[in-house]
This record gives C-alpha cells, sequence and structure tokens, in this order.
C-alpha cells in the first residue's frame, strides 16, 4: 500500500472503529487469533478504505461506494422454507450453512458422509489444529482481506484427507437472513490435502431490498497431486455490497479450476490470489458475469507463478446491459525461477447498452526468460453481421441476440466439470436473458 | 402473378448510390441467373433483397408475391420465405448448427402460425439432407461455420436452405472459392430443391456455375441496373465476349 498522510476518516472508517472497539472483546476465537485481529485492524486503520488511488483498487473506489458500515450482523434465527441459493436448488450437494457469518448446522445438511471428510467450526478447528495458521495464502497484504480478518466472525473448516474425495460437491452456501441491514465476515478453510479430489461451490445469497454488507474471505490449500474444482455463485440480493478474497495454495502436479459467476449484488468484488508453490500443476481460473441496472462488479485476479512447469489460463467474461459496470483486472507474475511457464489469460466484455462500462485491466510481471505467456482483452457490442445472418435465416431480433450472447457465456460455462453445476449456471444465464428488454 | 418484381430500385449504402433503377421480374419456378462485372451491383441487390441494414431504398418497389417487403425485418421476409446464400458465411461461435437449424426452422413456422417440428420429424430432415451434400454428422455439431473450410461454409448454406425450404433463394456467387468438385456438390444440393414451387435467383461472376446449375434467364447487371436479359446461351455469350460492352457504356 502507498504510504501516503490519511485523509479525515470516512463516516464508514469511524464506523468500523467504533464497532472494532465494542466487538473485540467479545468476537470468537482464542489466544493467537486476538492478536490476528488487532495487527489486521490497525494495518486496516492505517491504510483506511481503499480507494481509487491504490492502484489494486482503482476501479472499485471502496471509499466512494461505501459510504456506511453496517452493523455486526445478528443470530440467524429459523430456517426459512425457500431455497437457500435458488439457481443451484436442483443440484445435489452437501451444503454447510454459514448465515449471517456464522456456521449454522441446523440449516446444513446432515454431515457430509464421505470418509475422510471432516467439517468444523472455524475457530473450533483453530484451536485443535494449532499447525494450521490462517493467513498464509496469498492475498493477505490487502485492505479488504485485513477488515475480514479483525472481524472474522466464523465460518468453516473443511479438510479433505489424504487421497480422500467427496461424492457429492460440498456447497459452502453465504446466506444473509435479515430484514435490516447488518454486515457479516465470514472466514473458512478448505484444506485438500495430497491426492485428494473436490468439487466446491461457494454461494452468497441474501434479501433482494436490504443493503447488507459482505466481506468473506477463503483459504484454499490444494496439495500435491489434488484436484479441486471451485464454483463461486454470487446471487446477492439487488442492494447487496460485496467483497470476497480467495487466496489458494496450489501444491505440485495438482489442478485446480475455478469459476466465478456473478449475477446479483449492486456492488461486488471478487479478488482471487493464486500461489503456484508446487511444479507440474495447471490452473483454470474462469468466469462469467451477467450485470444490468447500475450494477458493479470487479474481478481481480493475481496469479503468482513462483515455481516452473505451470500452466495456468484465465478467462472471464461479461455481458453489460443497463448502466453497469464491469471491471477484470488480471496479473500473471512468473518468478525468477519459474521457468516453462505457461500463463494465458483473456477477458472479454459484451456491451449491449450504450451506458455500460467496462474496463480491463490485464498485466504481466515476468522475471523468468523461458516462459509463454499471453494475454488479451476485447470489449465491444455484438456483431452487427453476426446478427443479420441470425435473422436472415427467420430468427427474430430479440431471439438472434439471446442466442448470441448465450453463446458468449457458454464459451466459458461449458469449462465446468460439473454437468450439474454448468446447467444450472447456463439455466440462470437464459433465465437472466428472459428477464431483459 | 410473378413470385418477386423489383421495379425501379435505387439503393444507397454509405451515401453512395449502388443500384439505379433496377427493374426485374422472377416468375414462379424460375431460376435466373444474374451476371455482371465486379461493382455492378450484384451483391447490393442480394443484401437488399434480405434486408441487411445500413442499404437505404431511395426509391422504387420489391414485391414478393405482391405484397412489398421493403418495410419488413430481415427474419420476417425469411419468414416470408426470402433466403440468402451468403457470399461469405459469418463463423458463428458457441452456436452448434444443429441448434442454429433447428430455432431457425422453428421461428420460421412460429411466425407462419404453424407447429413446430417435432424432434424426429427435424432429425430425419436434416440427416436426408446432409447426407447429399456430404456434412457429417460431426459438422453439424460443430459451432456454425467455425473452422469450416471455404467449401464446408458453402454446403452448409445450402443445407440451410434446404431445411428452410425458402419459396426465393438468393445465391450470392456460391461458386466463389471452391474447387470443381466442391461446386458440383454444391450444384447438385442447389438443382435438388430446384421446384415449381421455388425460385432462385443464381448471382456469378462466371459462366461456370451455369454449366451446373442451368438457369431459365440470364440478367445482365451493369453500373446498378439490369442492361440485359436472355436465355441461357447469353451466359455463354458472355463468357466469351465479356463485360467490357456494358461497362464501356458507362461514359
Amino acid at each position: 500500500m502507498p504510504a501516503e498522510p490519511r485523509a479525515l476518516k470516512t463516516p464508514a472508517e469511524q464506523a468500523l472503529s467504533a464497532a472494532f472497539a465494542a466487538a473485540r472483546g467479545s468476537l470468537p476465537g482464542e489466544g493467537a487469533v486476538g492478536k490476528l485481529r488487532e495487527v489486521a485492524f490497525e494495518r486496516f486503520d492505517a491504510a483506511g478504505l481503499p480507494h481509487r488511488r491504490v492502484e489494486e483498487w482503482k476501479y472499485t473506489d471502496l471509499r466512494a461506494l461505501m459510504r456506511e458500515a453496517r452493523p455486526l450482523a445478528g443470530p440467524a434465527g429459523a430456517k426459512p422454507q425457500g431455497n437457500i441459493a435458488p439457481i443451484l436448488s436442483g443440484i445435489e450437494t452437501d451444503r454447510i450453512a454459514i448465515v449471517n457469518g456464522r456456521y449454522e448446522p441446523t440449516w446444513s445438511d446432515a454431515k457430509v458422509s464421505d470418509p475422510g471428510v471432516t467439517v468444523a467450526e472455524l475457530f473450533e478447528f483453530v484451536a485443535d489444529n494449532p499447525d494450521y495458521r490462517l493467513g498464509q495464502v496469498p492475498g493477505t497484504d490487502d485492505p479488504a482481506y485485513w477488515l475480514n480478518t479483525a472481524f472474522m466472525s466464523g465460518g468453516v473448516a473443511l479438510r479433505i484427507r489424504r487421497g480422500g474425495s467427496v461424492a457429492k460437491p460440498v456447497h459452502i452456501a453465504h446466506v444473509f437472513s435479515g430484514d435490516a441491514a447488518a454486515a457479516m465476515y465470514p472466514r473458512s478453510v478448505v484444506v485438500v490435502e495430497p491426492g485428494a479430489q473436490l468439487t466446491l461451490i461457494e454461494s452468497f445469497s441474501g434479501p433482494e431490498g436490504v443493503d447488507y454488507q459482505v466481506n468473506s474471505a477463503l483459504e484454499l490449500v490444494i496439495g500435491d497431486g489434488a484436484r479441486v474444482d471451485h464454483i463461486k455463485v454470487g446471487c446477492d440480493g439487488g442492494a447487496a455490497l460485496r467483497v470476497s478474497t480467495l487466496g489458494v495454495t496450489v501444491g505440485a502436479k495438482a489442478a485446480y479450476k475455478d469459476f466465478a459467476f456473478t449475477l446479483g449484488g449492486a456492488v461486488v468484488r471478487n479478488q482471487t490470489f493464486v500461489r503456484f508453490a508446487g511444479e507440474g500443476s495447471a490452473g483454470a481460473i474462469d468466469g462469467a458475469s451477467l450485470l444490468k441496472g447500475r450494477q458493479h462488479v470487479d474481478n481481480t485476479l493475481v496469479i503468482d507463478h513462483a515455481v516452473g512447469h505451470c500452466t495456468s489460463r484465465e478467462r472471464f467474461k461479461s455481458v453489460l446491459d443497463g448502466e453497469s459496470h464491469g471491471i477484470f483486472q488480471g496479473k500473471i507474475i512468473v518468478e525468477p525461477h519459474a521457468q516453462k511457464t505457461d500463463g494465458k489469460m483473456m477477458t472479454r466484455a459484451l456491451l449491449l447498452s450504450d451506458e455500460a462500462e467496462a474496463d480491463n485491466k490485464p498485466e504481466l510481471e515476468i522475471f523468468a526468460d523461458d516462459v509463454v505467456c499471453g494475454h488479451g482483452a476485447t470489449a465491444g457490442a455484438l456483431d452487427p453481421g453476426l446478427k443479420f445472418y441470425l435473422m436472415s435465416r427467420g430468427i427474430p431480433l430479440a431471439e438472434a441476440e439471446a442466442l448470441l450472447i448465450q453463446a458468449f457465456i457458454g464459451e466459458v460455462v461449458e469449462e465446468i466439470a460439473h454437468e450439474g453445476i454448468r446447467e444450472a449456471l447456463m439455466f440462470a444465464a437464459l433465465k437472466w436473458l428472459g428477464s431483459r428488454s | 402473378m410473378s413470385l418477386l418484381e423489383i421495379k425501379n430500385l435505387h439503393v444507397e449504402v454509405g451515401g453512395k448510390q449502388i443500384l439505379k433503377g433496377l427493374t426485374l421480374t422472377v416468375e414462379k419456378g424460375q431460376v435466373a441467373a444474374i451476371m455482371g462485372p465486379n461493382g455492378s451491383g450484384k451483391s447490393t441487390l442480394a443484401y437488399v433483397l434480405a434486408g441487411k441494414p445500413g442499404y437505404e431504398v431511395a426509391e422504387g418497389e420489391v414485391l414478393l408475391n405482391g405484397e412489398s417487403i421493403l418495410d419488413m425485418a430481415p427474419d420476417e421476409r425469411a419468414a416470408k420465405g426470402v433466403f440468402l446464400a451468403f457470399q461469405y458465411p459469418v463463423e458463428v461461435p458457441g452456436v452448434a448448427t444443429m441448434t442454429f437449424l433447428r430455432t431457425a426452422l422453428n421461428a420460421q413456422r412460429k411466425h407462419r402460425g404453424e407447429a413446430e417440428l417435432s424432434t424426429p420429424e427435424f432429425l430425419k430432415l436434416v440427416r436426408e439432407t446432409s447426407k447429399h451434400l456430404h456434412i457429417d454428422q460431426e459438422m453439424l455439431r460443430r459451432a456454425v461455420n467455425v473452422g469450416f473450410s471455404g467449401g464446408e461454409k458453402k454446403r452448409n448454406e445450402i443445407l440451410q436452405m434446404a431445411v428452410l425450404q425458402p419459396r426465393l433463394a438468393v445465391l450470392d456467387e456460391t461458386d466463389s472459392g471452391l474447387d470443381i468438385d466442391a461446386l458440383k456438390v454444391v450444384a447438385d444440393g442447389v438443382n435438388r430443391l430446384r421446384s415449381p414451387e421455388r425460385s432462385m435467383i443464381v448471382i456469378t461472376h462466371y459462366q461456370r456455375l451455369l454449366n451446373y446449375i442451368v438457369p431459365d434467364v440470364v440478367h445482365v447487371m451493369a453500373r446498378g441496373k439490369v442492361v440485359k436479359s436472355g436465355g441461357k446461351e447469353l451466359a455463354l455469350e458472355l463468357e466469351a465476349s465479356g463485360y467490357a460492352q456494358f461497362t464501356d457504356e458507362a461514359a
């Protein structure tokens, strides 16, 4: 973070300071956790909310976008009748509910039954596993992450034992429940031990009209030879503000696929930090956003090739309607000894209205000399030649557009290995298209 | 009544006048060849009939079965039976050829108030048609025209035409970029679609195509108009004499 004199605190920053002073004694976690919170809050307090002069946050000026800091969310209350994250309701999963920032077993499915899988409440896990230290994944030098660390209210720790696998996808469902705006700070840890396999869904949902705030963090540790598919589905209510930090460490000869699908929320920032720490691994970090109205969605990636002989592919697509604003920032770092790195990044934005805005910022920082790296970025409207071709075959304009948009999004969605998830997301995209007009 | 009547058609593209009073009649069941030098307006005529945006009609009429089509959107014209086989078929990434065919056919049927074709009926139609055009099932699963060779793209155009069964097919330089074997396959596909109920406009620069798709009439276009019409022997005369006699009159 650049050292610059701090301006006067904004009301949101003042509220955060007051909230931390009031809550510090009662926030969960023992011993070292308290110290972690104090240090994180000090760092946050010194920097303040990130703003447009902080390069990493240049397009998502949180100081301007987050006018107020909401009070910490209260307990979950009774499980609602309706579906949690309805767009995923057709998929068989083992669901772990994190409600208002806390693990809520009564909202979750019965214990994940596969042998070799353990699920524990975050702070119980931390107390029982002194060998696991929070915050060792990449992405911890970031003000949103500090804020999460200061206030982290709970979450879950999922461990897939060596060589184990889970039959069904595990679904960590973050839910905001309540009628009044509040803030939640869930933190979860997922450790996939060497040779293990996991399909992990992470969803975010909440009521339509409430301007709740989410600052989540997920630590994902992928062991040697492990295979992990992580699919993040953002279907927040239309007034929500969410920042999600994902820190991933990838071991050797591992296969890691990530997909960030964003439909909901007023302001959303998915920030993903991946570090290739073992040779011979492959990563595919993809995403799709479908935005309308005045939605602001920022997908920021930092892919650090710390060792050589790894392949990474990043493909992000966004469809922007109304006055929405889509941002993609992607940085590939190749460290000095990371020879034979193969990293390619592609981002495409489809603008459906004159008022929509797409910002693409791809960056390569290459310190090794025997690598293949590249990036491409495009932004534009639907090709009139394509539209005419479809219409000349009898397909009406709206249907032609829908078909082309579906194809545009489909090209990345089909990268998801799990058929049910793929279909659910395409169905959600179709529904989104149906709601346009 | 003629199937297609074009009367005194004036068309501008980007402010430039391309068609300058074109008059042309195509009878029901007739195959009309349109020949002419580069820049005579042949492709413009094809696009105007299909309704491509940006082609401004300044004057004149286009009647299909006595009904003016100039105010219709391209999809409406297609539903009325107009089909353009593109000179350069576009690639449609992410849309499988099969999906595309089915969406188009059902959209047209819906527009005409007809029921959608059942899946077995549709599959049978496509399977039979594609066989004649040497199009394999794998190609039908691929995205429309993506990674297709020039010949495959042209065969795909004819496949679409066969599935959509238009009343007026406009073939814009369907022979361009084809070797003789590919040309024969395409021409054979077109000939199968000849019917007393279907008219065709075959636009070509060269006479060669007309050895395989033998026209009933030949029209010569130059400087945005039809300047000469005759029987199929006119194509052979042009092959011998060239277009210079028409372009020289430009002055």
